[in-house]
């Protein structure tokens, strides 16, 4: 080994490494794929603010947005709680399904948020983070697609734009019934 | 009531009580669990809303949602490694604090031990070129030229 090699060696035996943390660094664990993605949704039953019994599996035969929310989780929840109400209105006709689920809040707020965005879907608390747990939820705003057959089709992250409702809802609408 | 009437009622009545009994015993197994017990698990899951404390060390309001799930599925019987593997299957590996040793995560249990390695070779080749230089100079005489030597030789014999 000469000795100039060695004195290249040296720093380019550190390249490696910083490539590695490049990496490590610029993932960001929400983003990781959801290995609850295609397999069954797991069932729950929760109560409504107002009160009433929330099943999901009282929702088979339709597509199911499952949307986790939080009141403190301002914008991106804010952003996303006039798309989920609107899509909720034109598609409810249609076999479509939103439920909210209302996680790490207090009551009082979160009955203030449904109320300020006239939230006319279901929504509900999960008190017991079980349901949360259940869905691999690691912070707020996150949202399940879950198909007629009750699977889990698809997880996004972050605040629901317009297209992302669509696009998610239609694809799922379109397959075969039963 | 007749005699077969009470032995009917009395068979009834122990059925139930036996019923009872069998379904209670079905639905709660409880052992005891101790908090360390539940500690051991949870320090080996990521707390999902702080990310760099574990369930075991994180106040957090989830992470002690996280905590009672534990010790309910422990009470409920199941080993250790299977409530770990619940967590993984809803998060992913991502949720536990130190990576898997295989595939690409063992990556980061391999690379210090062979960066380790490779310094410790290259110390040793260093080293070892270092202390034969050292030992190769004093075997070669010293050079000084005749002009220098007589020189010193003057300068020595004149005095101060």
């Amino acid at each position: 080994m000469t000795p100039r090699l060695l004195r290249w060696l040296i720093p380019l035996s550190a390249v490696p490494v910083l490539a590695l943390l490049a990496y490590g660094f610029r993932v960001n664990p929400r983003e990781a794929p959801s290995p609850l993605v295609g397999r069954p949704a797991a069932v729950f039953a929760l109560q409504t603010f107002e009160g009433a019994p929330l099943a999901l599996e009282a929702q088979r035969g339709k597509v199911v947005v499952l949307n986790f929310w939080a009141s403190w989780c301002y914008p991106a929840c804010y952003e996303e709680a006039p798309v989920l109400e609107r899509n909720w209105r034109a598609y409810r006709d249609r076999g479509v399904v939103v439920i909210g689920v209302d996680i790490q809040d207090t009551p009082e707020a979160a009955r203030k948020f449904v109320r300020d965005f006239s939230l006319s879907f279901p929504n509900a608390r999960d008190t017991t983070g079980r349901v949360s747990v259940d869905y691999g939820v690691y912070g707020v705003p996150e949202t399940f697609f879950i198909d007629r057959r009750g699977r889990i089709r698809a997880k996004h992250v972050g605040g629901v734009t317009d297209e992302t409702f669509r696009t998610n809802v239609e694809t799922l609408l379109a397959e075969p019934t039963g | 009531m007749s005699a077969r009437g009470a032995a009917l009622g009395l068979a009834l009545a122990l059925a139930v009580a036996v019923a009872v009994a069998a379904g209670a015993a079905a639905q709660a197994p409880t052992r005891r669990v101790t908090e360390q017990q539940v500690h051991d698990v949870a320090a080996q899951l990521r707390c999902v809303v702080c990310q760099t404390l574990s369930v075991a060390d994180s106040p957090s309001e989830m992470a002690s949602q996280m905590r009672a799930i534990v010790r309910e599925r422990l009470e409920a019987g199941e080993p250790p490694e299977r409530v770990v593997q619940f967590f993984v299957d809803r998060y992913g590996e991502w949720i536990l604090l130190a990576p898997p040793r295989r595939g690409f995560t063992l990556l980061v249990w391999a690379a210090p031990v062979v960066a380790v390695a490779a310094g410790l070779l290259l110390a040793a080749v260093l080293l070892a070129r270092w202390t034969r230089r050292r030992r190769a100079a004093p075997a070669a005489p010293p050079v000084v030229d005749p002009a220098m030597q007589e020189r010193i030789r003057r300068e020595l014999e004149s005095g101060p």
